[in-house]
């Protein structure tokens, strides 16, 4: 009898000591994970931008930037007409999407029925999992022709479809963000307000928007992340010609469409391959400022 | 009776609003389907592709539509979920863990192609696999981490506190409170997560045009990894915009379809299986 007992308490000390030599290392295993990202990151940042400073052994700084030139072939590399049309895009599809999916987010937050809500929740998951290059097919199937039709003198492409197209893809990131900060208001502001005598859109737009703006903001700097990384539907219907233009009906090109564009057909380690890494490094560095300025919010926010 | 009226306009505005986007996503299913869902047969779903006449199929590129994908899930899950029960359960507030969460964040809005070019100048030429399945997988794999961290620690964090002290009362160690109760408990959550990883990895094409390549291997179907492997979404905007195919509009609107209903059936029955897991295990439907 006390033999068995003593086995037991032999057997347990083992599983016990098996057990916390699982969880220790467990615990590195987990922390190694989550140190990947950083490494990622850090090589990503240092790989691209590696390969794009090199682009400033041939072309001044000043040059690259400001100078609306791009001829590969005659050693020209001005990228202006590219960042321009990545600028212009943006902040058109941030003003038409930004502004419809705050709207749809107000009312899927604060006057939709339950039914209804779940109805948008899985609309929104649907428009999440669309491809972009399907997005870019009806954009090359249905609004370019369209636009050809209402205005004849056009080819149809440029900024109008890519912002057209644009504004639809940024809407499930406006709106799930916004409807989420929408709904995390404090209860307590929404009551004192109908205890006021306000009315429901009162409430709804001189309190509860108010105290979710700095979700809102977040939720169209995200967009914006989002819209001017967007490569492949824009590729489809702006046109792809180098070319400053002041008008929204002819074809132009962006930063990541450029890249696209043109990466295949030149050598690694060429200047014009140089060229096309320098925009992206571009095109990182602003998403990372980006995200910065969401942290400074929520810092914000949260003080 | 102004502040009346101004209501129910500002209500009927925001019903439009509603309606409108809801409308969008109807009216382009619609014109993607009423297009592509009349080339789909047999033959175009599993048939060979052809360079110069009419008449080809798409059977390769989705072979490799799915081959990337399961690859890919390979890697992003393992470290995805694990750098996500890190930040929930373990993470103390020191610099790491902020360097940790900066670097998701990042991670999470650098664009399609960056992550494209960063896999050609690791993978393809660095590692030297050429345009290949795995150098596609492997950065894909990349692109979905985040999302997957971040909605793995969310789940975690959203699991009753108190499930997690009453393990740990009966002498359970951390790990296997998190492998026994917190894990399960959260998984239709992280399942949502991986649901998006999913669509993602079937939609995108800037990352794996220049990492997979936009050709297919002479072989069907080719599990060697190191093969080329255009995907579905690559084949389509190739066809649209470079290729030389007579019936490019043809073969786009049928991978449309294709793609489409991809989308559709892995959210339904995602979402099947998800409220069926938290029936199970949270007893609310």
């Amino acid at each position: 009898m006390e033999q068995s007992v003593g086995y037991v308490v032999k057997r347990n000390e083992k599983t016990r000591l098996v057990n916390s030599i699982v969880d220790n290392s467990m615990r590195y295993l987990l922390l190694l994970c989550a140190l990947l990202t950083v490494v990622i990151v850090v090589s990503i940042i240092v790989y691209v931008s590696k390969n794009g400073i090199n682009v400033f052994k041939e072309i001044t700084v000043d040059g690259f930037f400001t100078s609306d030139y791009w001829s590969p072939d005659e050693g020209e590399f001005g990228i202006l007409a590219f960042w321009r049309g990545t600028v212009i895009l943006t902040l058109l599809s941030i003003s038409i999407g930004g502004v419809l999916g705050v709207l749809c987010a107000v009312y899927m937050s604060k006057f939709a029925p339950r039914k209804i809500r779940e109805i948008m929740k899985f609309a929104i998951d649907i428009f999440v999992g669309i491809p972009s290059v399907v997005y870019g097919f009806i954009g090359l199937t249905v609004f370019v022709p369209l636009i050809r039709k209402v205005f004849p003198d056009s080819t149809g492409f440029g900024f109008l479809p890519a912002a057209l197209i644009l504004s639809i893809m940024i809407l499930p990131t406006v709106i799930s963000i916004s409807e989420a900060s929408i709904s995390s208001v404090d209860k307590s502001y929404e009551e004192a307000s109908y205890a006021l005598g306000a009315t429901k859109v009162q409430t709804v737009f001189s309190v509860i928007v108010p105290s979710a703006l700095p979700g809102i903001i977040t939720a169209i700097i995200l967009a914006m992340a989002r819209a001017l990384g967007e490569t492949m539907a824009v590729q489809m219907v702006i046109g792809n010609t180098p070319q400053v233009v002041n008008s929204l009906l002819e074809p132009t090109i962006t930063l990541t469409t450029g890249i696209v564009m043109d990466m295949g057909s030149c050598e690694f380690g060429s200047t014009w391959s140089n060229a096309l890494f320098m925009m992206a490094t571009v095109l990182l560095m602003v998403s990372i400022i980006l995200i910065l300025i969401i942290r400074l919010i929520q810092r914000r926010q949260v003080s | 009776m102004f502040v009346k009226i101004k209501d129910a306009i500002v209500t009927i505005i925001l019903k439009l609003a509603a309606m409108l986007v809801v409308g969008i996503l109807i009216w382009f299913l619609y014109m993607v389907l009423i297009q592509g869902l009349p080339v789909l047969s047999k033959d175009f779903l599993f048939g060979l592709p052809k360079e110069m006449e009419e008449g080809g199929g798409v059977g390769p590129e989705l072979f490799n539509t799915f081959y990337i994908l399961i690859l890919s899930l390979l890697f992003t899950i393992p470290v995805g979920v694990g750098a996500g029960i890190y930040l929930a359960e373990y993470a103390k507030d020191n610099i790491i863990t902020r360097l940790i969460r900066l670097s998701i964040e990042t991670l999470a809005s650098v664009p399609s192609i960056v992550f494209g070019l960063f896999g050609m100048v690791i993978f393809v030429i660095k590692f030297k696999f050429g345009f290949s399945i795995l150098g596609g997988a492997l950065t894909l794999s990349i692109v979905n981490i985040p999302v997957v961290v971040s909605v793995t620690e969310t789940a975690l964090r959203e699991v009753p506190q108190t499930y997690k002290e009453a393990s740990l009362a009966l002498g359970t160690t951390k790990w296997q409170t998190i492998m026994s109760i917190m894990l399960p408990t959260a998984f239709h959550k992280i399942l949502n997560g991986i649901k998006l990883a999913i669509g993602r990895a079937i939609g995108e094409s800037a990352v794996l045009i220049f990492t997979a390549g936009t050709s297919i291997s002479r072989n069907y179907p080719e599990f060697n990894p190191l093969s080329s492997g255009e995907t579905l979404s690559v084949h389509l905007w190739y066809v649209k915009s470079i290729g030389l195919i007579p019936d490019a509009e043809r073969i786009a609107a049928g991978s449309s379809a294709v793609l489409i209903l991809i989308v559709l059936i892995i959210n339904v029955v995602m979402n099947y299986y998800e409220k069926k897991l938290r029936f199970k295990f949270l007893g609310v439907k």
